[in-house]
């Protein structure tokens, strides 16, 4: 990979140690990917951040690597922690655990990233714009912003996305150039996608059977908002390692260019029900948990309006960002889901805080991604249903 | 007999030691147990063997990026492997290998999961890009 002169001075160690193992890193992924230079991004997304993911072996390197000298050099934002960073002894977190999180959170601020503990940082005020490159971690976020705002990043890992953080750079290959993201499959949707957890099963269908194509989805009559279009990625993110889709006539690229793709499936609400019956299991959940990717305002104003009808009988639990929390509480959002019996928690989610410590074992929720993690990483059973259906169960109590 | 391939280095150094080959994927994060280096995820072809002080041998990592974290953690604790040669490396095991110092070689001439077996002596050059690999008995391997 070519360096420039100053490129090849911080690899001699110019701007210190931890810049040095920072740019070593990103040449090292540049040549397993050949390739030819770094290019500046506008921002980081930084992934593992939560104790209960990275361990001691996660908080042992982000220490030393904030020791060593690290420092941000562009915008840097990082994904959930594993717990609400103010009120972890109401979540009943384990001390020690808090502690070590404490530590992994503070270290990143001493590098000059900012807390914000979310995986959606295209919900903040300082939205990437078409065009960007941008080096950010959390699969979820890398579909929304590639395809649904057209910036260009890879699906870095951890590691990655914190190297080019400090140095503001990334390798250019992958999605960062124009001929990679082009569609190779086309989906034909023969079904009306009327609610988040629709997307969100379609998501996971194409991820799963077409893991590492870019599909081209063409919707019959459909309801395509913010939530709904998080929903889809998030559920092919987790099945799939691709990290861009297209919808015809609806995502920006597909408004610049003609795609045409050779090979093009149908796609029928049997398929969608079949995911649906793979990630649910038999059981009757006490909790609810919605916000996976974590709920924006409009889905904290929805659940609100579902709350003034009456108490939940079941214990919900919401997750979102520090930031939506705090717009949520200004419009008087969260009062009524507080009233309603219900809990709003910010900076994590279901899937990173440790859940099965808790002793939640079942759970109900929207979003296939949490169903798949919950299965996968805490044993915990799970039941799909859309979020006004979950809701719905949560105040009938069946 | 002994054997030269040309290879691609990743990261950096030079290491000589015995190998530990395996034609499956691997899992750091899980997978090895870095407080001792033992392969410890269930079925795997290497289960129970002890990667420190190995070269290493394997197709390509699997899972999770926290895997980078728990190489360097391994270098940390002195129970890292020597060096790693893949037959074709990603980003998690090469981001691993830059923050365990652990020399990386890649895309061999032949494919190095079957062109070498557990318990050959390496020479692994990452720094000019090459593996020499030294068998005492005869075998009709090559």
């Amino acid at each position: 990979m070519y360096l420039s002169k100053d490129e090849e001075a911080i690899l001699e160690g110019s701007r210190g140690e931890a810049a040095a193992i920072a740019m070593k890193l990103l040449v090292t992924i540049g040549d397993i990917f050949d390739a030819q230079r770094l290019i500046p991004v506008t921002s980081a997304q930084v992934s593992g951040i939560s104790y209960k993911t990275i361990g001691d072996e996660g908080l042992e390197f982000i220490e030393e690597f904030a020791r060593k000298g690290a420092a941000v050099n562009v915008h840097t934002t990082i994904n959930p922690a594993g717990m609400d960073m103010e009120n972890w002894r109401e979540m009943r977190v384990p001390e020690d655990f808090a502690q070590k999180q404490e530590r992994i959170v503070s270290a990143l601020q001493k590098m000059g990233a900012k807390p914000t503990c979310t995986c959606t940082p295209y919900l903040l005020p300082e939205r990437p714009k078409f065009g960007d490159h941008l080096a950010w971690a959390e699969s979820s976020a890398v579909m929304y912003v590639n395809s649904i705002i057209g910036a260009r990043t890879n699906r870095e890992g951890g590691p990655a996305a914190l190297a080019s953080a400090v140095i503001g750079k990334t390798p250019l290959y992958g999605y960062h150039l124009e001929e990679n993201r082009t569609p190779t499959i086309g989906i034909h949707v023969k079904s009306n996608l009327e609610n988040e957890l629709d997307f969100s099963l379609l998501g996971y269908y194409i991820g799963k059977n077409f893991p590492d194509k870019i599909p081209l989805i063409e919707l019959e009559k459909s309801n395509l908002n913010e939530v709904n279009l998080k929903a889809l990625g998030a559920g092919m993110a987790t099945s799939g390692i691709q990290g861009l889709y297209h919808i015809k006539d609806v995502t920006p690229e597909c408004k610049q260019r003609v795609f045409d793709v050779c090979e093009r499936i149908i796609v029928e609400r049997s398929n969608l029900s079949d995911v649906k019956e793979s990630l649910s299991e038999q059981c009757s959940p006490e909790f609810i948990c919605i916000g996976c990717p974590h709920c924006s305002i409009d889905e904290m104003e929805y659940i609100s309006n579902i709350a003034v009808k009456g108490r939940f009988k079941k214990r919900v639990i919401i997750y979102t960002s520090r930031h939506v929390w705090s717009i949520a509480k200004k419009r008087g959002y969260l009062d009524r889901i507080i009233n309603a019996g219900g809990r709003v928690v910010r900076d994590t989610c279901m899937v990173v805080s440790p859940i099965e410590k808790v002793g939640i074992g079942e759970v109900v929720t929207n979003s296939t991604k949490a169903a798949y993690y919950l299965s996968a990483l805490s044993r915990v059973k799970t039941v799909l249903k859309s979020l006004g259906e979950a809701l719905e169960y949560a105040r009938n109590g069946n | 007999m002994e054997i030269k391939l040309r290879g691609r280095g990743l990261v950096r150094g030079i290491v000589e030691g015995e190998a530990l080959v395996s034609s499956q994927p691997i899992s750091f994060l899980g997978g090895v147990d870095p407080a001792t280096g033992i392969i410890k995820e269930r079925g795997h072809e290497l289960e129970g063997y002890t990667v420190t002080d190995k070269v290493l041998v394997f197709p390509h990592s699997k899972g999770s990026t926290v895997s980078s974290y728990v190489l360097f953690s391994m270098a940390r604790r002195g129970t890292k492997p020597l060096g790693i040669v893949n037959t074709v490396s990603d980003p998690i095991v090469a981001a691993g290998c830059v923050l365990g110092n652990i020399p990386l070689l890649d895309k061999l001439e032949i494919d190095p999961t079957k062109a070498i077996i557990t318990g050959d002596y390496l020479t692994l050059n990452a720094t000019e890009g090459f593996l020499v690999i030294r068998r005492s008995q005869i075998s009709n391997v090559w």
